[in-house]
């Protein structure tokens, strides 16, 4: 009997812990479903042809769109990614194919762990420091350079896990033929794990496209439509931030407008490099 | 006889281009070699430029206030007089109420991703998990400031003014006005944005327990709780405290979602419900503004200390996961 009752208590416990569970997973996804749900309610109502085509309206000036500021991002992320890709990938190709075990390369790969989740803010104060003081002024250049920091890390963890997934035999085999070992790695290993590397730089737009904080003192902002990198540019990330605290409604609405746009990118952008993966593995 | 001499020459004519391309080859090789070595160097030069750059600029701010500027929380740019406290207690305390809700409903994602779904769900819901931090802060401090901090201060905080307000010392920290803004909501904002960090390591350190493991406790009578609880958790704990420290490190050094939502005041109230700052939404707010030097070093006095704060707990929640690492055998 008491044998009994222990049972059905700890079977009651079970189903209890269990329900709390789904609950909880319940609430993040209910959480995700909300915000996804504001925006594309927001965003649609708001999203027009003008959004694409015009520049942001100064203080009180009615209409407006985001086009100075979705032409700037796309720069200021390209410079971030045309740095941060190449850089991250051969500093990789030496963690993954040379530095393998040794020393050197564990405190670079615990480093590069510190760095993937330093605060954007202070690469923000960072890069105003090396480029924004010694210029003089604020630029697209410095925000490109803020981005490429944020982006390294990113691309040497995900392309230094790939390539160890190439198996050794491959390297082996093309050694064992005569070819020298930067061939082996350009023809050989960055081929096999071509699908994971494109992974790693798709997830490191999808992180920086997004970012703002380190764009406030380097890349400014600006009211209108440049692409002037030696000056300050407008940055989609940046004017949200500008427009969504601001007092004026038109500038709500394109900060809605622009919160979906950017959303909606960064999630197409993380669904394909899933695409990417997926097809690997 | 002249045919031998001539295939000789041949012969040897093959050789030199062979010994030559190997010879290049190898030459290219340890210029391969360097050149990505330097570059994997960069990663640390990164990180001492970083600390290097902050320190310079800190400097002028550390050697007027000295210890009191991480006591004081004046905040005067007219009179030069500041402190850090009110800035660094704001990131603490908002950090540590994400800590708080972000815990257990990670911990509920990670269970019911590894023990409880179906094979079939698990995937989406790992996918959707991962959504949830692919989303940019800003996002998160746009749809706070709109949508999350007027349904908050309406419909949360009343009721929790009236429930958890009641107890006597601990009460007052949820006093306070209705306005939606200040460290309370941040750290909820904060908690949904660590959730997805926190679940993914403890999902990932909850799969590398051994099947057997689990099937033997499954074989003696035990039941899923069991499992987790004498099981699951046991073998993971320090890959799951590592993770929570992961989680930490997030929340401590986000900005956007943080400053639209905190109220920014450079006060010190004992209710979670008034406006206040943390480091990230400070400097955020004037880094532009400060026009003074003095100030300006302030700022990046406080990115300094923001800096060194995450700098240990990453350190720490990554020697954590390396030490798990070593125990399963896998890479985190």
């Amino acid at each position: 009997m008491v044998a009994n009752m222990r049972y059905l208590k700890r079977r009651a416990f079970n189903q209890l812990a269990l329900v709390f569970a789904v609950l909880l997973t319940g609430i993040a996804l209910l959480f995700l479903g909300w915000i996804l749900f504001v925006l594309a309610d927001k965003g649609v109502r708001y999203l027009n042809l003008d959004v694409f085509v015009k520049s942001t309206p100064g203080a009180g000036i009615q209409g407006g769109g985001l086009a100075n500021a979705l032409v700037g991002s796309l720069l200021i992320t390209l410079l971030g990614i045309g740095i941060g890709a190449p850089t991250g990938v051969l500093a990789a190709t030496w963690l993954a194919e040379f530095g393998a075990r040794s020393r050197l390369a564990a405190v670079v790969r615990f480093v590069n762990d510190i760095l993937l989740s330093a605060p954007s803010i202070v690469i923000g104060v960072f890069v105003y420091g090396i480029m924004v003081l010694p210029m003089g002024h604020f630029s697209g250049w410095a925000g490109g350079v803020a981005l490429a920091i944020i982006a390294l890390p990113v691309i040497v963890r995900t392309t230094d896990n790939m390539l160890q997934l190439v198996p050794s035999q491959l390297r082996e085999a093309a050694l064992a033929l005569g070819a020298p070992r930067w061939k082996v790695t350009l023809a050989i290993v960055y081929r096999s794990s071509l699908s994971g590397i494109i992974t790693g730089v798709l997830l490191a737009i999808a992180r920086i496209i997004g970012e703002a904080a380190p764009l406030l003192f380097t890349t400014l902002g600006n009211q209108f439509f440049s692409t002037n990198m030696s000056r300050p540019i407008a940055a989609l990330p940046q004017v949200l931030f500008n427009f969504a605290l601001g007092p004026y409604s038109n500038w709500h609405r394109l900060a809605w407008a622009g919160a979906f746009i950017s959303t909606v990118f960064v999630l197409f952008l993380m669904i394909l490099a899933r695409v990417f993966v997926g097809r690997k593995h | 006889m002249d045919g031998g001499q001539m295939s000789a020459n041949t012969a040897t004519g093959k050789q030199a281009t062979m010994l030559r391309r190997l010879r290049w080859g190898r030459r290219a090789d340890s210029w391969f070699h360097f050149g990505t070595q330097m570059l994997a160097i960069m990663v640390l030069i990164v990180l001492g430029a970083i600390i290097a750059v902050l320190f310079k600029g800190a400097w002028p701010a550390f050697s007027k206030f000295g210890i009191h500027f991480f006591a004081s929380s004046a905040w005067n740019p007219v009179t030069e007089n500041f402190g850090a406290a009110s800035s660094i207690l704001g990131t603490i305390v908002t950090s540590v109420i994400a800590l708080l809700i972000a815990v257990p409903i990670s911990f509920g994602v990670a269970v019911f991703v590894t023990e409880i779904a179906p094979r079939w769900l698990r995937r989406p819901i790992g996918i959707a998990v991962e959504l949830l931090a692919g989303i940019p802060s800003i996002i998160y401090g746009i749809w706070g400031l709109f949508i999350f901090a007027p349904w908050f201060s309406t419909h949360v905080q009343p009721a929790l003014s009236d429930s958890l307000g009641r107890i006597p010392v601990v009460g007052v920290l949820f006093h306070g006005p209705p306005i939606g803004l200040g460290w309370g909501v941040a750290g909820f904002i904060l908690a949904i944005m660590v959730i997805p960090f926190i679940a993914a390591v403890m999902r990932d350190v909850f799969e590398v327990v051994p099947q057997s493991l689990r099937e033997s406790a499954y074989a003696m009578g035990s039941t899923r709780w069991e499992v987790v609880r004498k099981v699951v958790l046991p073998f993971t704990r320090i890959g799951v405290v590592g993770g929570i420290m992961l989680g930490l490190g997030r929340a401590l050094g986000e900005t956007m979602a943080v400053t639209f939502v905190v109220g920014n005041a450079h006060d010190i109230h004992s209710s979670l419900f008034m406006p206040g700052n943390t480091i990230a939404s400070t400097i955020a707010n004037e880094f532009t503004e400060a026009s003074d030097p003095m100030h300006l070093s302030t700022l990046i006095a406080l990115g300094l200390i923001l800096f060194a704060i995450t700098f240990i707990v990453l350190t720490f929640a990554k020697l954590l996961l390396l030490r798990m690492e070593r125990a399963s055998g896998e890479r985190l």
